[in-house]
């Protein structure tokens, strides 16, 4: 259909399209792990092969929800928190794009945590990617969800008395068919879990881990990071949910002390997603429903011839 | 009340079937020619509790429920009567009949089950009867229902004793019977129905009825709905195909209808966490080209507060719709007020603007949700049907050709790939959506997904291909931009004004106005003050925002004084007029009600006739009278 003929089709040119240079230039600081995310996720767009016109990338507020003024696709900067609803219905209503969400770790699992929960419950066929600084940057510098125990900050001038979310634990408990974690640091790794979390079809949560030089010198997000699928010392069955979430349980408690952990954690490919589950007890349109509005040839019913004999 | 009409009370306790039975009712009615007006009474609580509906039958078109009622059937209260439940409810068992008598007229007749109530149990209903003239029958309905088919058929026995006192030919609510019911349950409700009739011709003297029916004939095919039916179907046919909500009552009424029929229709609807991500979801699916709506009450409404602003600036077509009840906070869930007028006006960040439409009837909730449709959509901005609690629930019959009415699916300023092929795009190839300075101040938009079309959308200022700026010059331009907008649909809405409503005769000296749910009840009012002696008119404004300015000024101008009508406490709807005219305090009084129940029109044509006309202060405290500014 001529409105949205832009889903779909791979052409040299589009992938040229993703290469830096031609946005406004990130007004990130220097050293900001947020410039590893956007290069990941322009690497994962080109090896997908996707057309920038075919993705939509949601944001929240923070400095993370900056990504999509520096990715050339269409974009949803939204409120602080809300990336997640925004992403969930476009994708309902033209399932043939690819919706990625992103935004910061006090967007994602503070303000819009209720969100998070139930979207990784609902699975839908989106990715969301969580600019994990364990701090809020644009407001400059207060303790976010995931800050330790103990973090000082002029919220927080005793040290926080909270221990920090346990954002993978959440997603596989709450529902996620697919859980990793990777780093600004790993640019490799980064770029390959965003196209395996692009390919899943269902929730795909990454929770990336970016550095914050401004107001988070303490953490240890320089750190290089063992890639736990890659090392035979971790081996365990990431399609398992226990064992998955043993694994997850251990570097959650080890991020702020021990040896940090990254990769994929869960992955189940069996799990339909939430627009699959919707088709099969019929709530969901089979053609996309932003089509429709296109389409001369499609007859509107209307409640006249549908809906009043109930009322005679 | 006039002579030819009947007012049927049904009381009872929650879940027992009060509604669906007086719904029944007043579909037959409708179908044997008369006019019918409900009214719905219930407590904040699922079952047990007393409950009751009001049905008003005439001749002639009613659009209220009227003053007082003429005809109760009070059936038992079945969670009442739980003999686990004895200690904690067993003092409501009388309420159906001690809690309704206060508005039932002179001359009026009761129904009561005896087999449940027991009228001795309340102490002064035999001296009450006398004085008031009332005619009572007490019938055993339970046992009746119980003999011939099952106890839950009470509510048949009392509508058949009601047909058998009022002299309703029986066939008008057999018939529906036949449609409404499988076959299983049909034979033995007949059969209530059938024994129930006989007993009372065979035992009560009922050949003078007391109250009478009246009979009456339509002109044409009418129905039967409410104003959140009348909301569904207009968003139904405007093409609207997505609805994202969170149950909150009376908003809960609009959401579920459009649930249940959107599937079929092959549209979506989603029940999500809550209303902020509900405003959040309509955004994102008409963003990416559906058309959408979600809506709430207060309370829900209020999380919603920055989503919409959000729709503004993205200028992302958004449709709500905010069913009012009494507040502040979670207030009184089942009872209507007006009082979220300035909440729905204002709300939200910054210079913010909407399109506003306050519905008077079910007709025009169903013209105006479809006209909110269009404005959001061709000039990308948020509309709202603003209603209440009354106007959502209350059935009245509407010819059915009001919604014989074409669809459209029109998705307003949405350039097609072609199109955007010619339009301007910046460096990077992005297209400069919000860039067309033309007359309306509209910048048609693309689609997610439409080749040639990207562009960001984001709640900050903006340059035209939608990149963040804190430009002064770009501000300024983006902000006029919008604001053109609200000048355009205001100018669009002065052309094609069928819905602010002058009422009565042109030349009158006093005018009441009001808005909303309430212009029924105050044009029968007038009606009322008119035979009265007194020469009034009424003014039913629609539009809330834009305000259609001219017409209220010209109709204040053209009489000596106002009285403005509205269930509010703090006269908003006063206030909107005298800040959008910028003046005219020294000429409008103000009526206030809201203690939970409409205005019925007795209490327009006391506050009138006692505090508007003798400066007298109003008897009680069921509506206050709020002077002149200066006064
Ligand atoms: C409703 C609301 N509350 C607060 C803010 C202010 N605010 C903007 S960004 C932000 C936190 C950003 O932290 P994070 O999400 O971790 O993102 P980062 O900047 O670290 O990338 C806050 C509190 C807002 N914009 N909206
Ligand atoms: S404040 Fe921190 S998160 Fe924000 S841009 Fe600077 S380094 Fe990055």
């Amino acid at each position: 259909m001529s409105a949205f003929s832009a889903i779909g089709e791979e052409t040299e040119e589009d992938q040229n399209e993703f290469t830096p240079g031609l946005e406004p230039q990130p007004t990130w600081c220097p050293g900001c792990g947020d410039f590893g995310v956007l290069k990941a996720l322009k690497g994962a767009a080109a090896e997908l092969g996707l057309s920038p016109e075919e993705m939509m990338v949601t944001t929240g507020i923070g400095c993370s929800g900056k990504l999509n003024s520096y990715f050339n696709s269409y974009g949803f900067h939204t409120i602080h928190g809300r990336s997640l609803p925004i992403a969930r219905a476009a994708k309902l209503a033209n399932p043939g794009l690819t919706v990625v969400a992103a935004g910061g770790d006090g967007d994602g699992y503070g303000i819009g945590g209720n969100h998070f929960m139930h979207t990784a419950r609902e699975n839908h066929d989106i990715t969301y990617i969580v600019f994990n600084n364990e701090i809020f940057g644009l407001t400059k510098g207060q303790t976010s969800p995931t800050s330790p125990m103990g973090h000082k900050s002029k919220t927080q001038p005793h040290g926080s008395a909270k221990t920090p979310l346990r954002p993978l634990s959440m997603s596989l408990n709450a529902g996620a068919s697919y859980v990793a974690r990777t780093a600004a640091v790993n640019p490799n790794q980064a770029k390959d879990i965003i196209v395996e979390a692009i390919q899943h079809d269902g929730f795909s949560h990454v929770d990336f881990l970016t550095q914050c030089p401004t107001w988070n010198k303490d953490a240890r997000q320089y750190v290089p990071y063992i890639d736990i699928n890659d090392s035979d010392d971790y081996e365990f069955d990431k399609t398992n949910r226990s064992e998955a979430s043993e694994m997850m349980f251990e570097t959650e408690n080890a991020l702020h002390e021990g040896t940090v952990l990254t990769g994929r954690y869960y992955v189940d490919e069996d799990r339909p997603s939430y627009q699959q589950e919707k088709k099969r007890i019929g709530e969901m349109p089979e053609e996309p429903l932003a089509e429709r509005y296109f389409d001369d040839s499609y007859e509107w019913e209307r409640s006249f011839d549908n809906f009043l004999d109930k009322h005679k | 009340m006039t002579d030819h009409e009947l007012i049927w009370r049904i009381a009872g306790g929650s879940g027992d079937g009060i509604a669906s039975t007086s719904q029944n009712f007043a579909k037959a009615l409708m179908r044997a020619g008369l006019h019918v007006f409900t009214h719905r009474h219930y407590p904040s609580r699922i079952r047990g509790g007393h409950t009751y509906t009001e049905v008003r039958v005439s001749a002639d078109p009613v659009k209220s429920r009227g003053d007082g009622y003429n005809f109760l059937l009070a059936l038992g209260d079945s969670f009442a009567r739980n003999p686990s439940e004895g200690a904690y409810y067993g003092n409501e068992e009388i309420k159906p009949l001690s809690e309704n008598l206060d508005e039932l007229v002179e001359g009026g007749v009761i129904v009561y089950d005896s087999g449940l109530l027991d009228a001795s149990e309340i102490e002064d209903f035999d001296e009450r009867v006398e004085e008031n003239d009332w005619h009572v029958y007490d019938i055993d309905l339970r046992t009746i229902a119980r003999e011939h088919g099952r106890e839950v058929m009470r509510n048949t026995a009392g509508v058949a004793v009601t047909c058998a006192i009022a002299d309703i030919e029986p066939d008008v609510i057999k018939s529906l019977m036949s449609d409404a019911m499988p076959d299983k349950i049909l034979e033995p409700n007949l059969t209530v129905f059938d024994d129930a009739y006989e007993m009372v011709q065979e035992e009560f003297d009922v050949e003078a009825p007391d109250i009478q029916a009246p009979t009456g004939e339509h002109d044409e095919e009418q129905v039967l709905l409410s104003g959140s039916d009348a909301i569904a179907y207009g968003a139904i046919d405007e093409g609207c195909r997505f609805i994202a909500g969170y149950p909150m009552t009376p908003w809960t009424e609009v959401f579920t209808i459009m649930t249940q029929n959107l599937p079929e229709l092959g549209g979506i609807s989603e029940q999500v966490e809550d209303e902020i991500a509900a405003a959040a979801l309509a955004i994102g699916a008409s963003h990416a080209g559906a058309k959408a709506m979600s809506g709430s009450s207060g309370g829900g409404f209020s999380l919603m507060s920055e989503p919409l602003g959000l729709a503004e600036i993205t200028e992302t077509p958004l449709v709500l719709v905010e069913a009012m009840r009494a507040g502040p906070s979670t207030g009184m869930p089942t009872k209507p007020e007006q009082s979220d007028l300035e909440h729905v006006l204002y709300t939200s960040q910054g210079d913010s603007h909407r399109v506003v439409f306050a519905p008077g009837n079910a007709a025009e909730a169903y013209y105006q949700t479809r006209k909110a449709f269009k404005l959001a959509y061709e000039y990308q901005i948020p509309s709202i049907v603003l209603y209440d609690q009354k106007l959502g629930g209350e059935l009245s019959n509407v010819p059915a050709s009001v919604f014989d009415e074409e669809p459209n699916a029109d998705l307003g300023s949405v350039l097609t790939e072609a199109e955007l092929e010619e339009a301007p795009h910046d460096d990077a190839g992005k297209y400069q959506r919000f860039q067309h300075d033309t007359e309306n101040g509209v910048s048609p938009r693309s689609l997610p997904g439409q080749k040639g079309g990207r562009y960001l959308a984001t709640g900050n200022e903006h340059m035209p291909a939608g990149h963040i700026s804190e430009s002064p010059e770009n501000r300024v331009a983006q902000m006029n931009r919008r604001m053109q907008k609200v000048d355009s649909i205001r100018a669009e809405l002065n052309d094609d004004n069928e819905f602010n409503t002058v009422y009565g005769d042109e030349d009158a000296e006093i005018g009441l106005i009001t808005f909303g749910s309430q212009q029924g009840t105050v044009e029968e009012a007038a009606d009322v003050l008119n035979e009265n002696g007194h020469s009034v008119k009424v003014f039913g404004v629609s539009e809330m925002m834009p305000f259609p300015k001219q017409q209220v000024s010209e109709f204040l101008d053209s009489v000596e004084e106002a009285l403005v009508v509205e269930m509010t406490a703090s006269a908003q709807f006063r206030g909107l007029i005298q800040k959008e005219l910028g003046g005219y305090g020294d000429k409008m009084s103000s009526l206030l009600k809201y203690n939970g129940n409409p205005f019925e029109p007795a209490d327009i044509v006391e506050g009138f006739e006692t505090a508007l006309l003798e400066g007298e202060e109003l008897p009680d405290n069921r509506t206050k009278f709020v002077p002149k500014v200066g006064e």
